[in-house]
């Protein structure tokens, strides 16, 4: 690597030490392959992983992806967006329609049967095949995005004017879904799969192979985010958030930059809602509902924004808290979350990681 | 800091027959590549009218820029100045008015970057640079090359181009500084941060806004110098309240008042107008 | 029957004990309720000024019986006998009446007040008659239009007549009716008559085609209706907004402070009129029809406190990192939200109306406009005017656009800024208590109530441009508007999409909203 060429972020966490990072990496590694195999053994062996820890760490896993994609456009780029939970419920809902058409067989999905529809809706068409569903995964959150980008970045909304309308737009989409005759199940959204390509999706395989390809997702984006990060397409990036109007002056054309980065972005999390939505059996429109969406802000800002793993950092902390909250203070739980906004923002600019670092200077 | 003298390849561009040539920056082109100057005009300005609300800041301003010409804008405060180089970089657009990039690009029509990337650069008022990215990532993200998205994802510097930042760096006296983050830089680094990111942009026509506002004087001189080589194989448009800066430097010299010129010629002639004296120099 | 004795006390009718008809509410107590129900029709064809109390007092549900089935009314808990004959035997029952019962008596009353001597009255009666008049009625009504002497009266029992006449056997009888139909803008009468158009209802085919004219005239005068309704509709959902996205105007348009909470703010407001009517309630239960006067303030200094108690704890920490300012905000909001859950309990609470904000006017037949969103259309404005004149003519205003212009030169002239961005901040969480208190008089009261406004109120400023109160009323009024006339077209929820794209696509022409200032930029 040119050492000219690196960016801000790789020195600073250089000086946390890189071996140190690198070990710590590859021991979670380990431990997040070792999961799904050690899933597999049976119930009564001691090293035994039950269904429920591997679906909780498996759906932390898809939120460390939607932390990610949301961290390249608000860390990388300055948008802060609000709506990236509509981006993860359309990829879910792909994926839920393949699984719904597999569960009905040749029959309509129960809840139109329900509704006493006698035909499929021209969307759902070719949902039975799954590759069909999976480009449906990557097509519907990207085609939203790209529109909604085009037009944003084209009168150049930004700042919280951005971050509004992505939150009106998820607004919308949860309205949007929660329609009966909109075709997905309404209120209820999807549940009640029975398999995936064939296969058991409650059998201890299945749900360990979904549970490597979310690895996989993940350690892909933090390569994907690593790339972009270090290419001159970050140092835009890093560029257009601080001054756009230079940026402009010096040629380059932000809305291109934006709209590359944002629909990668979506993407990214559409793949993650798709791997969720057969770990954890349903998907419904709360999925959009903006609060969703902006607690994946908190967790990027908790994290540590502009950095890789901090958002991964985030997402896992806050989801860690919050299962465990649930369970033992269910009324408090919106009560640490709401000071977790806080005290983030106003004693965390730079999140955990930028705590860590600072620590390591010392 | 001293003035030291401008290295000699900034002050002897070569040129070649054909037209085309390599300034001393690097392998860019002559400012009239691709850029049709018949009558060397590279900027036409005719009847420009801008009003923000009733408020007019331009009124029928006409302004011509020669080809490698160095012309100097004076004028009090409110005078348009700024607002004229909105209207030229396409940041704000004339009620009406005729603006044109050599004899064909009618800037009134082009977004501002397709004008940057016409060959129009610009040095903002207060100097903007992007601050969270090293000297050297800055005059990277400057220079001129292809600025698609798709580039910039497989974008690797060439020795060629590496070298040109490097002779900027050293031109610019931040060769030491090259991997220090920009916003930590102090007011006048700034600056000629800001005027390296100019010349690896390498456009046929530079705006400098207040270009040695906050220098020391030492620094003034060597602006001064610096403006001098450039002018010839660019043009440049200087707005500059500094009158000894104005005199170092310009031979032709512009004044404004209320949106629109009021005298034009060498700082010696506005000087002595009467005109000018009366609203500006008689103070 | 036996001979009556009739006493009569017009005035006192509701004041003191009622003796009527020795034996009409004897008869009627004693009934099976098929035998009432044929009693009722009888009496609406063959109405008697004198029973009109009894009728009155069975439409209140004041009549009861003893065991011997003599009837009594009860007056302020006093029970008399309604037939002048003994004391009860025993404490009487209420009678119970189902409701074809109740619609009978409706339609008995009104036939008894058309002898009434006020010509509103009859007025009244004979509206309620069209809508309700049975074919029994028929020579009543015949007989009342032609000695009725009040123009509007006998147009409204005109038409009480032309819907029985639909029935008539004689073709020209019904003609003549479907015709006299046509003038009005009855949405009953629209059904009347569209059932008119089948043929096996409507033999006469001369009478089909005049029905068919008829219809359109009715549907054209209803559409006036349903248009000013709609009209109306979204005037009152835009002074909602406009309540809702005032604060918002103030704090994010000239402070540039990003409230998420700023909903939370109007549900606080909502909670702080359902407070102050607990209070009345249990203090001072006479004045309770006050209660909403008394909400005003307290809503407006209790959300102001917390708004400025807010802004000095967080949101001062933040000015100048919008997204920053945006998230804490979004996190005080999720407190608030269950800081009321945990106090008053997640169910909504109920909020009354007093009695001079239910009800309504009604102006066309199709179109009644309620008290309550009235007087909220006025309040909004009043608001807007206040709001005005606070910026515009005092000294905190000054120093308000003075801050929000340069912050550095105000401080610089002596201004305290900390001081005026405390004050502006409480004054829009005042104005959004305020937007709280009318809220609390037309929906539910829950710790929900301010996410359902927040991003409306968001999309108003931003539609509105910022910063400028004169945008934000004509975007509210705007959105509002749009979406109560898109909404029975296309659905509530598509509406909503719908204007969302057209604010999106509305932005691509006017970045900086309705009303927005040109002027140089520098960055």
């Amino acid at each position: 690597m040119n050492a000219t060429n690196q960016t801000l972020l790789a020195r600073a966490s250089a000086k946390l030490g890189p071996q140190v990072s690198i070990a710590i990496g590859l021991l979670v590694l380990a431990v997040l392959v070792a999961m799904p195999l050690l899933h597999l053994l049976p119930a009564d062996n001691a090293l035994h992983v039950s269904a429920y820890t591997l679906t909780l760490v498996g759906k932390i896993l898809c939120y460390c992806i939607v932390a990610l994609a949301l961290d390249l456009v608000w860390g990388y780029a300055g948008l802060l967006s609000l709506g990236h939970g509509l981006f993860f419920a359309l990829g879910g809902y792909a994926m839920g329609m393949y699984l719904m058409r597999e569960a009905a067989g040749d029959g309509l999905p129960a809840f139109m049967s329900f509704l006493a529809w006698t035909e499929l809706p021209w969307y759902w068409y070719g949902t039975d095949n799954f590759l069909w569903a999976m480009c449906l995964v990557v097509l519907a959150p990207g085609l939203l995005a790209l529109v909604f980008g085009f037009f944003a970045f084209r009168s150049r909304i930004k700042g919280v004017y951005f971050s509004i309308m992505t939150q009106a737009l998820t607004f919308a989409g949860m309205l949007l879904f929660f329609r009966n005759e909109t075709g997905f199940g309404g209120n209820n959204g999807f549940t009640n799969f029975r398999t995936i390509l064939g296969f058991d999706i409650t059998s201890a395989h299945t749900r360990a192979v979904l549970f490597l390809a979310t690895v996989l997702l993940l350690v892909a984006s933090l390569y994907l985010g690593w790339t972009l990060a270090r290419s001159k397409f970050g140092r835009v990036l890093t560029a257009l958030r601080d001054a756009e109007n230079r940026l402009m002056f010096c040629g380059y054309d932000p809305r291109g930059y934006k709209l590359f980065i944002w629909v990668l972005s979506a993407v990214l999390c559409g793949l993650a809602g798709a791997l969720y939505v057969p770990q954890v059996g349903i998907i419904n429109p709360s999925e959009m509902s903006p609060t969703n969406s902006i607690e994946a802000a908190v967790w990027v800002a908790l994290g540590g924004r502009g950095t890789l793993i901090g958002p991964l950092l985030g997402a896992g902390l806050v989801n860690g808290m919050k299962s465990w909250f649930t369970v033992a203070f269910p009324e408090y739980w919106l009560f640490a979350l709401g000071f977790l906004f806080i005290v983030v923002t106003l004693f965390l600019p730079k999140g955990v990681i930028g705590l860590l670092r600072k620590k390591g200077e010392q | 800091m001293r003035a030291t003298p401008v290295p000699e390849f900034m002050l002897e561009p070569v040129f070649d027959a054909a037209g085309s040539g390599r300034d001393a920056i690097g392998a860019s082109t002559l400012a009239s590549k691709g850029l049709n100057v018949r009558h060397g005009t590279i900027l036409t300005l005719e009847d420009i009218n801008v009003s923000f609300d009733g408020f007019k800041a331009l009124t029928n301003l006409t302004l011509y820029i020669g080809v490698g010409e160095l012309r100097c804008i004076i004028g009090p405060n409110g005078a348009g100045k700024t607002t004229m180089m909105d209207v030229i970089t396409g940041k704000t657009r004339p009620d009406n008015g005729v603006a044109y990039f050599g004899e064909t690009l009618d800037l009134t029509q082009m977004s501002e970057v397709e004008i940057a990337q016409s060959g129009i650069g610009r040095k903002f008022q207060k100097p903007t640079v992007f601050e969270a990215l090293s000297v050297f990532e800055n005059l990277e993200l400057a220079q001129k090359t292809n600025k698609s998205v798709w580039a910039s994802l497989r974008a690797k510097l060439t020795g060629e181009q590496k070298d040109r930042i490097d002779e900027v760096l050293q031109t610019i006296k931040l060769d030491a500084s090259r991997q220090r983050p920009a916003g930590l830089l102090s007011h006048g680094q700034k600056q000629f941060l800001e005027i390296g990111m100019l010349l690896v942009q390498d456009p046929q026509l530079l705006l400098l806004d207040e270009p040695v506002a906050g220098m020391t004087d030492a620094e003034t001189e060597f602006t001064a110098e610096l403006f001098k080589s450039l002018a010839r194989k660019h043009s440049l448009m200087v707005v500059e309240h500094d009158m000894g800066f104005v005199g170092s430097i310009a031979d032709h010299v512009t004044v404004l008042h209320q949106g629109s010129v009021l005298a034009e010629g060498s700082l010696e002639q506005v000087q002595n107008d009467e005109r000018v004296i009366e609203v500006y120099l008689g103070r | 029957m036996p001979t009556a004795l009739y006493r009569f006390l017009l005035s006192l009718v509701l004041l003191l004990p009622v003796i009527a008809h020795a034996g009409d509410a004897s008869d009627f107590a004693a009934a099976s309720s098929s035998q009432q129900a044929a009693l009722l029709e009888r009496w609406s064809a063959e109405p008697d000024a004198a029973r009109l109390p009894l009728l009155e007092a069975l439409q209140q549900g004041r009549v009861a019986a003893d065991s011997n089935k003599a009837a009594f009314i009860e007056t302020d808990g006093v029970y008399q006998p309604a037939d002048g004959t003994a004391a009860a035997a025993e404490a009487p029952r209420k009678l119970r009446l189902n409701n074809r019962l109740r619609g009978l008596i409706a339609t008995a009353v009104a036939s008894h007040q058309l002898l009434a001597e006020d010509p509103a009255l009859r007025l009244a009666a004979a509206q309620q008659l069209q809508k309700s008049a049975k074919p029994e009625q028929l020579a009543l009504l015949n007989a009342r239009v032609a000695a009725e002497e009040d123009d509007g009266v006998r147009d409204a029992l005109s038409l009480a007549l032309a819907n029985l006449q639909l029935v008539d056997n004689d073709p020209a009888v019904r003609l003549a009716a479907v015709r006299l139909l046509g003038e009005t803008g009855d949405p009953l009468a629209r059904t009347r008559l569209e059932s008119l158009l089948d043929p096996g209802v409507e033999s006469d085919a001369t009478v089909r085609t005049a029905a068919e004219t008829s219809l359109a005239q009715v549907k054209r005068k209803l559409l006036i209706g349903e248009l000013l309704g709609q009209a109306f509709s979204g005037l009152s959902l835009g002074s909602i907004l406009l309540l809702a996205a005032l604060g918002l105007a103030i704090t994010f348009g000239l402070l540039g402070v990003i409230n998420m909470a700023h909903g939370e703010m109007l549900m606080l407001g909502a909670y702080s009129t359902y407070m102050v009517q607990v209070l009345f309630q249990r203090f001072a239960p006479e004045a309770l029809a006050l209660y909403p006067l008394v909400a005003l303030p307290v809503a407006f200094f209790v959300t102001a406190a917390i708004g400025m108690a807010l802004e000095r704890t967080v949101i001062r920490h933040l000015y100048g990192r919008p997204l920053e300012t945006l998230l804490a905000t979004w996190g005080i909001s999720l407190i608030l939200i269950q800081l009321v859950r945990v106090l008053f309990g997640a169910q909504n609470v109920e909020v009354a109306n007093p009695y001079w904000l239910s009800g309504g006017i009604q102006v066309l037949p199709n179109l009644v406009l309620p008290y309550n969103r009235i007087v909220i259309i006025g309040f909004a404005l009043f608001v807007v005017v206040l709001t005005w004149l606070l910026l515009n003519k005092t000294r905190l205003g000054l120093n308000v656009r003075a801050v929000t212009q340069n912050r550095n030169m105000a401080a610089c002239c002596g201004v305290p800024t900390g001081r005026v961005d405390m004050l502006a901040f409480g004054l829009g969480s005042g104005i959004a208590g305020l937007g709280g208190v009318a809220l609390s008089q037309i929906g539910n009261v829950g710790p929900d109530l301010g996410q359902s406004y927040i991003i409306d109120s968001f999309l108003v400023v931003v539609l509105g441009g910022v910063g400028q109160l004169a945008g934000s009323v004509m975007a509210a009024f705007g959105l509002g508007i749009a979406n109560k006339i898109l909404e029975p077209q296309i659905g509530a929820v598509l509406g909503k999409i719908l204007i969302l794209a057209l604010i999106i696509l509305f932005i691509q022409k006017r970045p900086q909203g309705l009303f927005a200032l040109k002027g140089r930029v520098i960055d």
